[in-house]
């Protein structure tokens, strides 16, 4: 099975799919859709495959795949996957579909005087940018992985520009310069990568396994660390690079705006952990203090401003910023343990932030408003839609018992032997956690019926609707104040959003109780990478009865 | 407990099978959950039978123990978490401490599931009701059995979400909704500290495991074991509602009662005694932190009874009387080995008569539409003739009538703190003694107000028994109550049951004669009782709670000023932060970056220009990037 070129045809299949996608009439929206989560499940099952055929046990880059691409500069399309990228590659599987099935009923934005575009280019960017996606992580050379870094940006672009909320092009226009100018600065630490390389080595090489042997003199290494750095810390945003994230979280159609936190952020933890430690590891041990101040700050900060948001995508887009605080915590705290659990992270936010996306994206579907104070006490008429918000946002704070709490308490522990004031801080986020996402729950969920979704009853047409509680203060007492009874008309989930839900909800419930599998599958490269920077693998602890590992310094 | 690692004696027969007790619950809980409308009809009797089956395996379990030596049995069920070196595995340890709280779980879980049948029975929400009590019981038992602090904390948390789904299992109602907010959010910052004594452990120890953490605590740095005590203690401050985190408490009343009486009063809340027992090892080694333990168990108890003496709803003084009664258990944990024994004793005595004392309570409720407010109640004694006897041991149970549960066991702590000696021992044994005073005092004072004197009902109460299937579990709890303090005490000493786990009970030379001390008491508890009669009932009670009262009285009524206090100290000032950082950022650090995206395009107008002009723009940038960097790097390599 190792000699099909599966990360070839991860990248081919969604491209193709784009294309037949894009080239059909504008009038064939429903073929589109189809056409999208057909393809989607077939990059799903390669994932699977892909898996499967990868040994955990084996050489760290597998499934290799290398052609000369622009040979005088010595850039090849190589692809290949260690356990961390794979993990990506299967989130990526997971969330399509998921995504298409989550968009299915979305419609383009009203455009004033001009006819409505088509969803069917929705469908050709949304298979396009699944297709770079994979790209982005499966690329060994590092200049084909700026190609894919930037190339990512088009589709996503296009999907918040042209299919988003009504400050969609603001929104869009922003993400854009943000991306571009840190892909820039990239561009030229990838230059100097190339320069240095073909200095030691006599001939220039942008391939990721050669250039992590090289000895870079430190200086050199803090710039070139700063081009990625800053790269990265725009795309997995910490304090202060985030601001654009909000605005296109917010304004993003759902679909995109799951697979943007889910997925298009992760390269930039993926970059920490792929290019910046390994190759410059001289440079990262030196500014680690100063990118966990960032990441600790983030923790913090954006988890006070997630609970001062009244829109609940921007809400639920600081919480993301937040998240990635704790992500960047895990991997500049230099142990096997944080590391991990910062890969484990990586994917479980995907899921977990993934499913609260999609619920807000569900309840605003029957509201038609982002705003918090526009909804109250759906859970009594909505119990199932209530259930998986609240599982979403349980997942989101990291309880015991879903997959996130894993990964978390990886990254703290972790993080703990090396970094304990750091450590510390971090863990006071876990209460500001519980903070943002009962708020939000109470606010829409529990309550006297409220906000956009009371009608008069006479127009509610059924008899199973709940009236609001009598004694109701502030608002809820003008809202029922006038003569007629009013009453919630909202509905429970269909049986498409169901099947939306269900995969993301399993998941997080399996890795919650047994991560493990998938935790095997992570390590051997997270060790690798360990190795790379010169800490001990074998964990963070020295007095372990029975156990010699030692390293973690300070 | 003093092996390094626990030697592995292979577990057969009925013991390997211990993780049926929690799976059974969990089972129930999912079934309920996930099987919707089609199992309202037998759900609850469904969740009633897993919680009675995992009871009777529990029973057996227990006896299965007694044979074996050590009488401990440690299960690993499978790899949690494994990289570097930390090394999590999902295991249970069966001990004679866990096996007393598997007990109690399940013995009083499944009464009050039982009770509920009744309790909940025309409740929309019924099948909900009862799949969220099966969980708690799932992660209650958890909690008890888990080998690990790891496994511990996912129980922990897990009874902290279903106390959170019980609290507000009447969503509509604010109040619920509020409450259940408050108390996981103060459960949070209880388990923050948890979590740092889990962390510190590790980066100390490289374990976590029961077996690992006790067996080297000598190689800890004394500060280390100090810090590690504190931390413990503030997490077990969060979930047994102990100051400075007992505000949410009184509040979680808000759940229906068979809540308040299983998860806020005999089982959940207690979870912060078994911590600190469980953690002995490390207490004992520790003199500093078990100091801090007993000084919040003693002035918690003091808060708990005096904010129990002035509030007027039935279920908030058997509230703060819940958190006074924890407080004693506090304070006999952190008295070290002489008072584990004891602590213990009384929190399955508790666990039994306060229980009771709140499904009398919901049965009083249930008679009076709802109300809780015993300023309407009164004279119900005749009307109610089970709930006032079972009611009426409890209380006698609860305030130390001479041979009933509460004697055998308050008086025992009491003991334990005067022998400490010194001037802390006066203290300490004072302030249990004049604890007792005050819960003589509100709970006489509840008795007459509810059961004696003249009717103040509302218009159109008709009180009236409850059905057998909430009488029953009341009467049974009302036997343990009379029951329970002679059995553990002078029957099957449970100090001897014990013993595997918290060693030889010693025969300490009493520096107060037990005889002294117990008629001491008595006389205390009688004149707390007295004092209460002559206030309510002697003389009428007015219907409205008197507007014009001594300062004292205002304090007790508003638990203290504790949420006065969080609330100045912690909620306005974080709010206006909030308030500002959302300020700051959106002008501050976004205004920054909008000015530079205006200047490169961003403006309103010109956008479908940037737009059209896409590519090639794009392209541009590159190139222009391309030139900058090529320019740097000379700079850099010349």
């Amino acid at each position: 099975m190792s000699d099909v070129p599966w990360l070839v045809l991860m990248i081919a299949v969604p491209a193709v799919g784009a294309a037949v996608v894009a080239a059909l009439p504008a009038a064939r929206e429903a073929l589109a859709r189809q056409l999208a989560l057909a393809v989607s499940l077939l990059v799903l099952l390669l994932a699977v495959l892909t898996t499967i055929a990868f040994d955990p046990g084996g050489e760290r880059f597998q499934l290799t795949t290398s052609v000369a691409w622009i040979p005088d500069f010595g850039v090849e399309f190589a692809l290949g996957v260690d356990g961390i990228a794979l993990s990506m590659l299967l989130l990526i599987g997971v969330l399509v579909p998921v995504v298409v099935g989550a968009s299915w009923r979305d419609t383009p934005p009203p455009r004033p005087g001009r006819p409505a575009r088509s969803m069917t280019a929705f469908w050709a960017w949304l298979l396009l940018l699944e297709s770079l996606m994979v790209g982005v992580f499966a690329a060994t050379d590092v200049f084909l992985f700026y190609v894919f870094f930037e190339a990512m940006l088009v589709p996503m672009y296009f999907l918040i520009g042209s299919f988003g909320g009504p400050n969609r092009q603001y929104a869009a226009v922003k993400f854009f310069l943000y991306s571009l100018l840190g892909g820039l600065v990239m561009l030229a630490s990838v230059i100097g990568l190339y320069v240095v390389s073909n200095s030691q080595l006599g001939e220039g090489t942008f391939a990721f396994d050669a250039l992590r042997q090289l000895e870079i003199d430190p200086n050199v290494q803090k710039l070139l660390f700063a081009g990625f750095f800053l790269a990265f810390a725009i795309k997995a945003p910490l304090v202060p690079f985030h601001t654009w994230l909000p605005d296109s979280g917010a304004e993003a159609p759902i679909g995109g705006a799951v697979l943007l936190v889910g997925v298009l952020d992760k390269v930039g933890t993926f970059g920490f952990l792929r290019y910046c430690l390994p190759l410059f590891p001289d440079a990262s041990r030196d500014l680690a203090p100063w990118v966990l101040v960032l990441a600790v700050a983030g923790i913090i900060y954006a988890a006070l401003l997630a609970v001062g948001q009244s829109d609940m995508k921007r809400l639920v887009s600081y919480t993301s910023i937040a998240h990635f605080g704790f992500i960047a915590l895990g991997i500049f705290a230099f142990t096997t343990e944080a590391a991990t659990g910062a890969v484990l992270y990586m994917f479980n936010h995907g899921i977990a932030t993934g499913l609260l996306f999609i619920v807000v994206g569900m309840v605003i579907a029957r509201g038609g408003s982002r705003q918090i104070r526009d909804y109250g006490g759906l859970a009594a008429k909505a119990p199932l839609l209530a259930g998986v918000f609240l599982l979403a946002g349980l997942a989101s704070l990291a309880l015991p018992g879903t997959n996130s709490f894993v990964s978390e308490f990886l990254v703290l522990i972790g993080a703990f032997p090396t970094r304990p004031v750091f450590t510390i801080i971090a863990t006071v986020g876990i209460v500001l956690a519980a903070l943002y996402v009962l708020l939000m729950y109470q606010r829409v969920m529990h309550g006297p019926p409220r906000g956009v979704l009371l009608v008069d009853e006479d127009d509610a047409g059924d008899g199973d609707t709940v009236r609001p509680a009598s004694g109701g203060t502030g608002a809820t007492a003008v809202l029922e104040a006038p003569v007629r009874a009013r009453v919630l008309a909202v509905r429970d989930l269909s049986r498409r959003e169901i099947a939306v839900v269900t995969p993301l909800v399993a998941l997080i419930l399996v890795l919650g109780v047994y991560p493990q599998p998938l935790i095997e599958l992570i390590s051997p490269a997270v060790e690798a990478t360990m190795i790379d920077i010169g800490v001990d693998p074998g964990g963070s602890t020295p007095a372990a009865p029975g156990s010699t590992g030692t390293g973690g310094t300070d | 407990m003093n092996e390094v690692v626990p030697a592995s004696v292979p577990v057969d027969g009925l013991l390997s099978v211990t993780w049926l007790v929690i799976v059974l619950p969990l089972a129930g809980a999912a079934l309920l959950l996930l099987g919707g409308r089609r199992t309202d009809r037998w759900g609850h009797l469904l969740a009633t039978g897993t919680v009675v089956a995992a009871f009777a395996l529990a029973v057996a379990c227990t006896v299965a123990l007694t044979e074996r030596a050590g009488r401990a049995v440690s299960l690993d069920l499978f790899t949690f978490i494994e990289t570097g070196s930390l090394d999590v595995t999902a295991g249970l340890l069966l001990d004679p401490l866990s096996a007393v709280f598997v007990l109690l779980i399940t013995g009083v879980g499944a009464l009050i599931h039982v009770y509920s049948i009744g309790y909940m029975a025309h409740d929309p929400g019924r099948r909900r009701f009862f799949a969220y009590l099966n969980l708690f019981v799932a992660a209650m038992l958890l909690l008890v059995l888990g080998n690990s602090y790891v496994a511990l904390y996912v129980g922990w948390e897990g009874v902290g979400l279903a106390s959170y789904l019980l609290i507000a299992f009447w969503h509509t109602r604010p109040a619920a909704a509020t409450a259940a907010k408050k108390a996981f959010l103060m459960n949070r910052v209880g388990d923050v500290g948890l979590a740092l004594a889990i962390f510190l452990m590790f980066a100390q120890l490289g374990t976590t495991s029961y077996a690992g953490v006790f067996g080297s605590v000598g190689l800890l740095a004394g500060g280390t074991v100090t810090a590690i005590g504190l931390l413990l203690l503030l997490g077990a401050c969060g979930k047994s509602g102990q100051f400075p985190l007992q505000a949410w408490l009184p509040d979680a009343m808000e759940g229906p009662t068979p809540v308040s009486a299983l998860i806020h009063a005999a089982t959940m809340v207690t979870a912060g005694v078994y911590l600190i027992a469980r953690s002995a090892p490390l207490y004992d080694a520790t003199p500093t932190a078990r100091t801090v333990v007993l000084a919040v168990g003693a002035v918690t108890l003091l808060i708990g009874a005096i904010a129990g003496c002035a509030h007027d709803d039935i279920k908030k003084v058997l509230a703060y009387s819940t958190v006074s009664q924890i407080g004693y258990m506090f304070l006999a944990v952190g008295l070290g080995p002489v008072g584990y024994a004891a602590a213990i004793a009384h929190l399955l005595a508790h666990g039994f008569f306060k229980a009771g004392l709140f499904l009398g309570a919901g049965s009083v409720m249930h008679a009076m539409d709802d109300s809780v407010d015993m300023r309407r109640f009164g004279g119900l004694a005749r009307r109610l003739p089970i709930t006032f006897v079972t009611f009426g041991l409890g209380y006698l149970a609860l305030i130390g009538f001479p041979f009933l549960s509460g004697w055998w066991t308050k008086d025992a702590i009491i003991e334990v703190a005067l022998d400490r000696g010194g001037w802390s021992g006066w203290v300490l044994g004072g302030v249990a003694v004049l604890g007792a005073g005050l819960t003589a005092f509100y709970m006489t004072r509840l008795m007459l107000m509810t059961f004696f004197g003249t009717p103040r009902w509302e218009d159109g109460v008709h009180p009236h028994e409850a059905p057998p299937s909430m009488t029953a579990p009341m009467v049974l709890l009302a036997v343990g109550s009379v029951a329970a303090g002679f059995l553990l005490v002078a029957v099957f000493p449970l100090s001897g049951w014990l013993e595997p786990v918290f060693g030889e009970p010693e025969e300490a030379a009493h520096l107060v004669s037990p005889l002294v001390v117990s008629i001491v008491v008595t006389v205390v508890v009688a004149l707390g009782a007295l004092t209460a009669w002559l206030y309510v009932g002697r003389r009428e009670v007015p219907t409205t709670a008197p507007v014009r009262v001594s300062p004292v009285v205002t304090a007790a009524r508003r638990g203290l000023y504790a949420d006065t206090v969080n609330e100045s100290l912690v909620m306005r000032p974080g709010m206006w932060l909030t308030r500002a950082l959302v300020w700051l950022d959106a002008r501050g650090v976004d205004g920054a970056v909008n000015g530079a995206a205006a200047a490169l395009g961003g403006g309103s107008a010109r956008l479908g220009r940037v737009q059209t002009g896409f590519v090639r723009s794009y392209a541009l940038g590159i190139l222009g990037g391309a030139v900058l960097v090529a320019g740097a790097l000379l700079a850099v390599t010349a």
